[in-house]
């Protein structure tokens, strides 16, 4: 009895537990090399006088009113650069996911004459949309800003492009998710793309359409001041700014006003999606 | 149509308006023949991409480099997640878990991108920086769908080994851990996927990868190269897509 608890005290699977995790150091043994992991940089003299300095000053938040001023005035621009940007994203969007619903094609109903020419449309536009969207916005910004120069116009035309990509394609899916039946009925009674779409697809879609736009919009906030960090304008060109400077107090205090940003955002989006419905 | 709509409606428009003005943009500018022509000009420079060996080489080298940082980085972040999580499910008492709870909430608020600008300060260029960006913020994820996965996990196989006397770390390691190490597995594939994607575009603020690469061959107007660095991320993440759709089909079937 005794000597069968004191076995029990052994881990049988001991061994091969520990030999999948040499394999799995072992594996990841030239991803330390490649990232150049080095935790002594964090811990050398020189380097760490340097970080304790910066550090040090994220407090107090710098509150002066003149910077105070300043971080109003990025902060209403980084919502001006979202909000535009989805004007942009919803000019793009809106025709181009007309363009490939499927269910709004009146060739489809029978062999005409535009079958061929309507597929042959649809197949580009939906490369055009897989493009815009699968290139990452920030990669858009930086392209944006070596285009047409530092500042808001560059990050508007960036989230206009990849959120243009992302709500085509999203919207085209909505048309499609929905009960399509009144709009295949409009268009078999003789009804025109236009009429169809006004009466027999879009009051099925709105609800679904206007919610994700508006979460949508939510999440151009936070990209446009993610965008600002590789120039294009609004909050997060003054934080890189301030960074630069290694003044950490203004680090700080642009944090919190974006974490209050993302807060409020969420905010007024849940409030819209509701008042929708 | 109710009142409350036009009033969403009004509000919405407004808001364009304003911003458009606040920006002082012109749209008939940015949509005019002559910005059209100079933004063509600007994108057929990209054209042909940049396929000689050597820099085909040197792209490769950063997609490696790429899937490094992520693969680091996340390993980094399921270690501290996971020392995060103990407190944070409540195992030490409400203070610690108060207290956790505060730092994983801390670390996760903060964009990737906003760490690795940071981190470029602190360690310097390179992709240290990214590795420790993309560690920061995992963890914060990370260490609360772990603690969340703790919380929920049954408390009656650890309790039966402590009753029979076990000390409460091999409670822990034998009576809990083994009902939801899958799970973390699971969070943390899930986050390397994601991390992946991230990892490839940190770089743009210098923190390594093909984000810097492509940074630094716009900066030098070479733009093949560019083209070619972009190429390289739409394939890194189209096969991360595949090989992840394809995993998940074969798990659940």
């Amino acid at each position: 009895m005794k000597s069968s608890a004191v076995s029990l005290t052994r881990d049988p699977a001991a061994l091969p537990r520990l030999a999948l995790v040499a394999l799995l150091v072992l594996l990841l043994w030239p991803g330390f090399r490649l990232t150049e992991f080095d935790p002594g940089v964090l811990f050398d003299p020189r380097n760490r006088e340097i970080i304790g300095r910066f550090l040090g000053t994220f407090f107090p938040l710098a509150l002066s009113g003149e910077f105070l001023r300043l971080v109003i005035k990025s902060t209403f621009e980084t919502l001006a650069i979202a909000t535009a940007g989805m004007t942009f994203a919803l000019v793009i969007a809106a025709p181009l996911s007309l363009i490939v619903t499927r269910s709004l094609s009146i060739s489809r109903i029978g062999p005409g004459p535009g079958l061929w020419p309507g597929r042959l449309l649809r197949v580009p536009v939906r490369v055009a949309l897989m493009l815009f969207r699968s290139v990452p916005e920030i990669v858009w910004a930086l392209l944006f800003v070596r285009a047409v120069g530092l500042g808001p116009a560059a990050g508007v035309l960036a989230i206009g492009i990849s959120y243009g990509g992302m709500l085509g394609k999203v919207y085209a899916e909505i048309f499609e998710s929905g009960d399509t039946r009144p709009t295949v009925a409009l268009l078999e009674s003789g009804g025109g793309h236009v009429g169809a779409f006004l009466y027999g697809m879009l009051p099925v879609a709105l609800p679904e359409l206007v919610s994700y736009t508006v979460y949508r919009w939510e999440c151009a906030i936070r990209a446009s001041v993610i965008m600002g960090f590789v120039g294009a304008g609004g909050l997060g060109m003054q934080m890189e700014l301030s960074m630069r400077m290694l003044n950490g107090g203004e680090v700080s205090t642009m944090l919190v006003v974006f974490l209050l940003l993302v807060v409020l955002a969420d905010g007024i989006s849940a409030g819209l999606r509701k008042a929708i419905e | 149509m109710r009142p409350r709509h036009w009033f969403a409606i009004t509000l919405m428009l407004a808001a364009v308006v304003v911003s458009f003005v606040y920006l002082a943009l012109d749209v008939r500018q940015v949509f005019s023949a002559d910005a059209a022509a100079q933004m063509w000009g600007y994108f057929v420079r990209f054209f042909p991409p940049d396929f000689s060996p050597e820099y085909l080489a040197q792209a490769w080298r950063g997609t490696l480099e790429t899937i490094a940082i992520s693969a680091v980085g996340t390993l980094l972040a399921a270690v501290c997640g996971m020392l995060l999580a103990l407190p944070a499910s409540g195992r030490f008492g409400l203070a610690a878990r108060v207290a956790a709870r505060f730092v994983l909430n801390f670390l996760r608020s903060i964009p990737e991108l906003v760490w690795a600008a940071l981190m470029v300060f602190a360690v310097g260029l390179g992709p240290f920086a990214g590795t420790l960006a993309l560690a920061w913020h995992t963890t914060g994820v990370i260490g609360r769908l772990f603690a969340e996965t703790l919380e929920n996990a049954p408390r009656e196989p650890a309790l039966a080994l402590q009753l029979a006397g076990a000390r409460p770390a091999g409670a822990f390691l034998y009576g809990t851990l083994p009902g939801v190490i899958t799970q973390f597995v699971a969070y943390t594939l899930y986050r390397w996927e994601i991390n992946i994607r991230m990892a490839a575009i940190l770089g743009v603020v210098g923190a390594g990868g093909l984000g810097q690469m492509l940074y630094m061959s716009l900066s030098l107007f070479q733009q093949p190269q560019a083209m070619t660095i972009i190429l390289a991320m739409l394939m890194l993440v189209g096969i991360v897509d595949a090989a992840s759709a394809w995993l998940r089909r074969r798990m659940a079937g």
